[in-house]
């Protein structure tokens, strides 16, 4: 389904990975490693297009990601470093905001049942701002629960989250793979999906 | 749930950053008080003989208009470019110039709609006559949304700048200057006796021609300043 070959990556004029291939295939889980400054992220932004490689070609369904435009994007569930929510909105606000943006329409009461299930009962209508940094996150996250995009690409979505949130978060990916999904993520912290094993890439 | 059409995309754009500028009231505050504060000043600095204050009404309301929508360009997109919300928008399975469009039209609302709505209290300041006050109205009403249009590609090329804020005005505000020129001119032509219509046809057509294109340069802009 992805099909990444001979894939080069520069921040400026500094050159952080080239010729790399791998392809990802419906039910696959792969972790990107590295040291820090390997490029970890710059591969994920590249994948989604934020970016462009500097060599290579990144293929989605046999099309170059680039010539298929919105129709990748729309296949796509990005969450990077960044939460993306806003401080001055509440949880419910921001869920059904990011999920239109991402061009579905969510109506209160999925979105509700969806801040419920990432353990943000009686927290919905709290402006974020009021919130702690793993409660944000959570926020961010149940995107997740809402997204029908097979692609998952996750930049460290453990940062801030304690236990009970990386195990629910292990459920959902097994789910998502069982589903069909791929999933491709970077982490510092151990993250296993039962059931599936966890393809390594690593970045030297 | 339900795919999202491109129109309720739009108005989904727009609902929410009118949302968020209602939680940050301050911020929309400063450019109104701005406007009325530049305007206010002249007459206190040039001293109050009607003949003079009401000769240079159009020019220095319009002055202030392209100063105070200068104010607000910079926060256009720089708190999505921070918190991540700009790396969803270029993700949004719908066209970006679209969304793009979306936060130009809550802008204008914003910051040119309260100022098209003050002008007739500032312009009573220079002794305007009625006739040239809803000239002065009806031309801001269609220059405004251009300020934001080219002030939208000005803050998307500067985005993530160090001093982008200085850079924004210099960039946008001669890109400005027809508007000043035929928004100034449609009221001075109707104190002289003349028609309008010529200057606020030029106005019109320029509206149109931002629409076409801005939303697409600013979202190519974003897309550069995103690598």
């Amino acid at each position: 389904m992805l099909e990444v070959s001979n894939l080069a990556c520069s921040r400026g004029d500094h050159p952080l990975f080239s010729g790399l291939s791998f392809q990802l295939e419906a039910g696959e889980l792969m972790q990107v490693q590295g040291e820090n400054g390997k490029g970890k992220t710059s591969l994920l932004r590249t994948l989604c297009g934020f970016m462009q490689p500097e060599a290579g070609e990144i293929r989605w369904r046999g099309g170059n990601i680039a010539d298929l435009g919105e129709d990748y994007c729309a296949e796509l569930l990005y969450l990077g470093h960044h939460n993306a929510i806003k401080d001055e909105l509440n949880a419910l606000e921001n869920l059904q905001i990011s999920c239109g943006l991402a061009g579905v329409e969510l109506d209160e009461k999925e979105a509700v049942i969806a801040l419920r299930r990432i353990g943000l009962k009686g927290r919905e209508l709290l402006p974020v701002r009021v919130l702690s940094q793993g409660q944000r996150r959570r926020v961010a996250l149940a995107r997740m629960l809402v997204s029908r995009a097979p692609l998952w690409v996750l930049d460290e979505p453990l940062t801030a989250l304690d236990v009970g949130a990386v195990g629910m978060i292990q459920g959902l990916l097994g789910e998502h793979l069982v589903r069909g999904g791929m999933v491709i993520f970077t982490t510092h912290q151990p993250l296993v999906v039962e059931g599936v094993e966890t393809r390594r890439l690593v970045l030297e | 749930m339900k795919k999202l059409s491109l129109f309720a995309l739009l108005l989904l754009v727009i609902r929410r950053d009118l949302l968020l500028a209602m939680r940050r009231r301050a911020d929309v505050l400063t450019t109104l008080v701005f406007f009325v504060m530049v305007v206010s000043l002249f007459p206190l600095g040039v001293g109050p003989e009607p003949d003079m204050l009401r000769k240079m009404a159009p020019g220095v309301v319009w002055v202030a208009a392209l100063l105070a929508s200068m104010l607000s360009l910079t926060r256009l997109f720089a708190a999505d470019h921070a918190d991540g919300t700009l790396e969803q928008m270029l993700l949004a399975p719908q066209s970006l110039s679209v969304l793009v469009l979306g936060k130009m039209i809550a802008h204008w609302m914003v910051s040119g709609l309260p100022l098209v709505l003050m002008s007739p209290v500032l312009g009573l300041q220079f002794d305007m006559s009625a006739q040239g006050l809803g000239i002065l109205m009806i031309g801001l009403l269609l220059g405004t949304p251009v300020l934001s249009m080219l002030g939208a590609v000005g803050a998307a090329l500067t985005l993530g700048l160090r001093g982008g804020g200085v850079l924004v005005s210099l960039l946008v505000l001669p890109l400005c200057i027809p508007v000043l020129i035929f928004g100034a001119g449609a009221v001075e032509a109707v104190n002289s006796g003349l028609s309008a219509g010529a200057n606020l046809a030029l106005m019109g057509a320029i509206a149109v021609l931002a629409l076409v294109f801005t939303p697409w340069v600013a979202a190519q802009a974003l897309r550069i300043s995103m690598e």
